[in-house]
């Protein structure tokens, strides 16, 4: 009697053990649990008279290898628009090293305020056989226009980890294609038909975000006060980070340096 | 005494072991026709047969990932390439059973014939629990495919002006021999290379084999690969006329005649047309 008391409680101690075995989908409940923060998000608050900015300038130091030449060779109309070849983007820098095309934005400290998109679309054109803007910024949920003003056809493909992922092709003289995006992240888009095309969307619940100027300058405006962690992200030379407090009315000076 | 605290320990492990079933498979069906999958069943069946490659966790990083090209489908993402629905859309549930009923040709996903209907809706169910996609948002209605035009020469000839017009020889090449000009540096969402169709190869497409399958395929794009979708870029005329030019290219097909009849309604009906030709009946 004893023993079989003594096997049924091992049973029971198995069971506990494996109701306490984790779930299997456990990577489809981290995205969930990301997408219900999301829609947590509680209703917006106005910045108030106190807004403060963020602004500054990121550079890169250190040996750049000269901008590689686009072969556009796979698709004659392409050639035809750039009689001399047009040089890769993915490296923009001015004098000093002040470099071109990095998002900076406020990475931690927004909270669950949310924030009604702007009624304006984000454009995002397939110029020469390029993308125009390269990197673009905007907010979760904004509509965003991709236009095709080149005499070919381009496929639009974003390669994003947390949004839906499609891949629609626009032929010459094409009407504007409408999409959004609804979670936060940094998309990298491809025309796999021209594979020299690469572009960046950019993807916020806040309006905090900036792309640097040709200068390398940045602003991020009617910033509210309070405790920030601002991150600065390059295509091909990742992310730094810095803390910043700010307190009304104040304009906080930040530089960003890659040291690659 | 002894004997009423063994019935409270028997009653407990029976509220434990039930905790744990239900803990593990979230409620998930799938509806093909009239069957009714069911998510818990399904699991079941998943372990044994499709844990291998998929993966515990359906990421697609099971044990035998690293040897297996093209990758397993990583359902945590719900991004597929076979589907009735727009780009960026979920499959229907019917789209997914299509798939696990034909496999996918040229990969290691066989046809799942030798598991009956009810069994295979069971797996769709809980490969559906595996985004939480599927739990947010609901597929829109299939892409209609409209009945077919006469395939003559000049729908042919309208067809291989699209192609040059739409880009579609800069991955799959002039001739349709899947050797255009970037043919070489494509790869899919997870960054593996990934070869554009050789149309003259003879092989069955991915996502089916018929006309109403590459109508669809055009339409649809196939997600998680270079290719795109055209519904916004051409007319329901416009596709016809590029699946005839397409159809001329496959010199070497050998189900044309098959492919002819257009396929109608009925939901598992479809499964003696796709049978056909199982091309991984020896794994079974």
């Amino acid at each position: 009697m004893g023993t079989k008391t003594r096997y049924l409680h091992l049973a029971a101690a198995t069971a506990i053990a494996l109701s306490a075995t984790p779930g299997s989908p456990s990577r489809s409940a981290a995205i969930e649990r990301k997408s219900s923060a999301a829609k947590a998000a509680s209703s917006g608050h106005s910045e108030g008279h106190e807004a403060g900015t963020v602004s500054g300038t990121v550079r890169v130091i250190g040996a750049q290898t000269a901008a590689a030449r686009i072969n556009m060779a796979a698709d004659p109309a392409c050639l035809r628009i750039h009689p001399t070849p047009m040089m890769s983007e993915e490296v923009v820098t001015e004098a000093n090293g002040a470099l071109k095309n990095v998002i900076v934005y406020i990475s931690n400290g927004v909270g669950n305020r949310s924030f009604d998109p702007p009624k304006e679309p984000a454009v995002f054109e397939q110029k020469g056989c390029s993308y125009s803007p390269r990197v673009l910024g905007m907010q979760a949920s904004q509509s965003l226009q991709i236009v095709n003003l080149d005499p070919t056809s381009h496929n639009i493909h974003p390669v994003p980890q947390n949004n839906r992922e499609w891949n629609i092709i626009q032929p010459p003289g094409s009407s504007p294609i409408a999409e959004t995006f609804t979670r936060e992240e940094i998309i990298p888009v491809r025309c796999n038909v021209h594979p020299w095309m690469k572009g960046y969307i950019a993807v916020f619940k806040h309006p905090y975000f900036a792309i640097t100027k040709e200068d390398g300058t940045f602003d991020l405006k009617d910033v509210p006060p309070g405790e920030y962690m601002i991150q600065a992200w390059h295509e091909k030379y990742g992310v730094l980070t810095q803390k910043v407090t700010l307190e009304g009315n104040q304009t906080k000076v930040l530089e960003f340096v890659f040291k690659p | 005494m002894k004997r009423n605290r063994m019935k409270v320990d028997i009653a407990s492990i029976l509220v434990l072991l039930f905790a744990a079933g239900a803990q593990v498979t979230p409620a998930q069906e799938s509806h093909i026709g009239g069957i009714t999958g069911e998510a818990t069943r399904g699991r079941h069946l998943y372990r044994r047969y499709c844990v291998g490659c998929h993966g515990p966790l359906g990421d697609g990083r099971g044990e035998n990932a690293p040897w297996v090209d093209p990758k397993p489908r990583d359902f945590v993402t719900g991004t597929f390439k076979c589907r009735s629905t727009p780009s960026g859309e979920l499959p229907t549930d019917e789209d997914l059973f299509k798939s696990v009923t034909r496999g996918l040709v040229n990969s290691n996903m066989p046809p799942w014939l030798p598991l009956t209907e009810q069994q295979r809706a069971d797996l769709v169910a809980y490969v559906k629990t595996f985004s939480s996609r599927f739990r947010e948002e609901k597929p829109s209605a299939p892409v209609e495919v409209p009945s077919e035009p006469a395939a003559d020469q000049q729908s042919i000839q309208r067809g291989s002006e699209l192609y040059q017009k739409m880009n579609c020889w800069s991955c799959h090449g002039k001739e349709g021999h899947g050797d255009g000009p970037s043919a070489q540096t494509l790869v899919d969402n997870r960054g593996y290379p990934i070869p554009p169709f050789d149309f003259s190869a003879g092989t069955r497409f991915k996502c089916g084999e018929s006309n109403q399958d590459l109508y669809r395929i055009l339409m649809t794009g196939l997600d998680g690969t270079p290719m795109p979708s055209s519904s916004s870029a051409l007319t329901p005329a416009q596709t016809w006329d590029l699946v005839h030019y397409l159809r001329a290219l496959q010199i070497n097909a050998k189900y044309s005649k098959a492919s002819s009849p257009p396929r109608t309604g009925g939901s598992v009906a479809l499964n003696k047309q796709l049978v056909r030709r199982p091309e991984h009946a020896d794994l079974f």
